[in-house]
């Protein structure tokens, strides 16, 4: 079983990385990240606080969009060219075909972090000429980042397990926004009364919280975060991504592939 | 134990709007096909070959009815160690060499990494691609593909191997290779299950063929049987031109070279064609009763009618 996962995870990675439209995506951000001591120059004494907003946030954005273009083909090409014939003719299980192909996507995704961030703490360095001990806070945000990459990529694949490839789009993006602007929902919802108020808090509670994961303004400021923070987040991305997943499998479990 | 048995195995799609109408695509099928035997699955386009085969390798799902091969459950996931399939007009991850999808479909099959050392090149010497085994696949021609096809079907060493129109769409210098490829798993003693509407590369490999019409079988047996069973016909050789005017009616086909004339005649009307032959006073040469074809029963059974149903 193992080796099977690992095969569909690394043959995942390997589809995303000789895909020329990544390059693009990733040369284009390390493009944003390094021009991020420009905007600085416009704020006199604001630069790290722009640069650290930048970065994270192309890190972050970028990442989405990967998740989200990659994500939504990595079912719905596979029925379409019908690669998947010659995978499920062999002793691979539905099962380990999705969660192979989140893996794959979610490996591509902390690679291309990996690199985003070197990028950023290379940006950090000539703008600031060293790092200190404060620049290592930035870590935690980006490892939130990664957390929310594990919830939008179960996501993708959830809606590509039943969906077109553009409504899978259109769904995990608006998802996405909204769930950036979940904190906005409970606050409604907290406001609300009678019905209204079910039904908000209902649905502030099933879309991602995105808001909870996003640390970036946070660690800018060089406000600590507190352990149970970091522990909290892990938890919930786990225990989302993990029942969105076995949605995916749930509803490819049943599926005709024509 | 047979290798591959289906029974009652049917498939219908719901159609319309409100998916309420269902559109049959294969009749419940009971089929049984031998260990080491070479079996062919003939019909027209979508007749319900391939639909058989989805269903055999799990990628759809049945209506109704079962299957096993090797006498275990079809879709027990460990049956598929021994099993090879090679799709219609297969399309590979372009992005990979043929030694890295053979290496990957190795691995999703149990294969050990130390064995796939050893077979990937083996293999890709027999299919005739080992100069461009590190070549991506995007670059492959529509021929090399369905040689890498038939590797990625045989990378585990399966005993049962299903090919879903092997030869479709190949120039007759790929079909040959294809076919020669074929015979080379058969003579190994592999059990091989193939789709074709290629009657030649049928009558060419298997041992038995099935004819499948509307997704309903519509006849099975060994091929020279078959051919056997369907109405023949005689050529018939007389001198007398114009005895050729008075039994016309029961020609199929004539050609007059002076006085010679040479017909084909449906073989049950043989006795009343010689009687009005003697009638007419001509001199009989030779009565030959020609050979039926796999294409004759072929075409017999896909014009019969579909059974009314009640």
């Amino acid at each position: 079983m193992t080796s099977r996962l690992s095969a569909i995870t690394l043959n995942t990675f390997r589809e995303a990385v000789r895909d020329r439209v990544l390059y693009n995506l990733i040369v284009f951000a390390l493009l944003l990240v390094a021009s991020a001591p420009l905007f600085g120059q416009i704020s006199i004494g604001l630069e790290r606080l722009i640069l650290i907003n930048v970065g994270l946030s192309s890190i972050s954005l970028f990442g989405v969009i990967i998740a989200i273009l990659v994500g939504i083909g990595l079912v719905a090409k596979e029925i379409d060219k019908k690669t998947l014939y010659t995978i499920l003719s062999r002793p691979v299980r539905r099962w380990e075909f999705i969660v192979g192909k989140y893996f794959g996507l979610l490996l591509t995704l902390i690679v291309n972090t990996a690199f985003m961030t070197l990028g950023l703490y290379a940006a950090l360095l000539v703008t600031a000429h060293h790092l200190n001990k404060a620049d290592l806070l930035l870590l935690v945000a980006i490892y939130c980042i990664v957390l929310q990459f594990m919830i939008m990529v179960a996501m993708t694949l959830l809606f590509s397990s039943f969906s077109t490839p553009i409504f899978s789009a259109i769904f995990a993006f608006a998802l996405f926004v909204i769930g950036t602007f979940g904190e906005d929902m409970r606050n409604f919802a907290a406001m609300s009364t009678g019905v209204t108020r079910w039904l908000a808090t209902g649905a502030a509670y099933l879309i991602p919280n995105f808001a909870s994961l996003n640390l970036i303004s946070r660690v800018a400021h060089d406000q600590p975060v507190d352990g149970s923070v970091i522990l909290f987040n892990t938890l919930y991305a786990l225990l989302y991504s993990a029942a969105l997943t076995a949605g995916a499998v749930l509803v490819f479990e049943r599926r005709n592939l024509k | 134990m047979h290798a591959i048995e289906t029974q009652g195995l049917s498939k219908d799609y719901p159609v319309g709007f409100w998916k309420k109408k269902l559109r049959l695509a294969l009749k419940p099928l009971d089929l049984q096909v031998r260990v080491g035997e070479t079996f062919g699955f003939l019909g027209p386009n979508g007749a319900g070959k391939t639909t058989t085969l989805k269903l055999l390798m799990g990628i759809i799902f049945p209506t109704k009815g079962t299957a096993r091969i090797l006498g275990r459950d079809y879709r027990d996931p460990e049956i598929k160690r021994k099993i090879g399939f090679l799709p219609e007009q297969p399309y590979f991850y372009d992005y990979l060499s043929a030694t890295e999808l053979l290496d990957y479909y190795g691995e999703l099959s149990g294969v050990s990494s130390e064995v796939r050392k050893q077979r990937v090149p083996e293999l890709l010497a027999r299919v005739g691609l080992s100069d461009v085994g590190s070549k991506q696949l995007r670059k492959f021609s529509k021929g090399m593909l369905q040689r890498v096809g038939i590797a990625q079907a045989i990378i585990h060493d399966p005993e049962v191997l299903f090919l879903d129109e092997p030869m479709s769409g190949l120039d007759p210098l790929g079909r040959h290779e294809i076919r020669e490829l074929i015979q080379g798993l058969k003579d190994a003693g592999k059990t091989i299950f193939f789709s074709t509407h290629i009657l030649s590369d049928a009558e060419a490999l298997c041992d038995r063929v099935a004819i499948i019409h509307k997704g309903d079988l519509r006849g099975i047996g060994v091929v020279n049987d078959l051919r056997s069973t369907v109405a023949g016909k005689s050529e018939v050789i007389w001198e007398g031109a114009h005895a050729a005017v008075m039994a016309r009616d029961l020609l199929t086909d004539m050609h007059i070279t002076g006085e010679t004339v040479r017909g084909t005649v449906q073989s049950s009307d043989l006795d009343r064609f010689l009687e009005k032959l003697r009638h007419q006073h001509a001199r009989l040469i030779s009565v030959t009763p020609l050979r039926g074809t796999l294409e004759d029963y072929f075409l017999s059974k896909t014009k019969e009618e579909e059974p009314v149903s009640s």
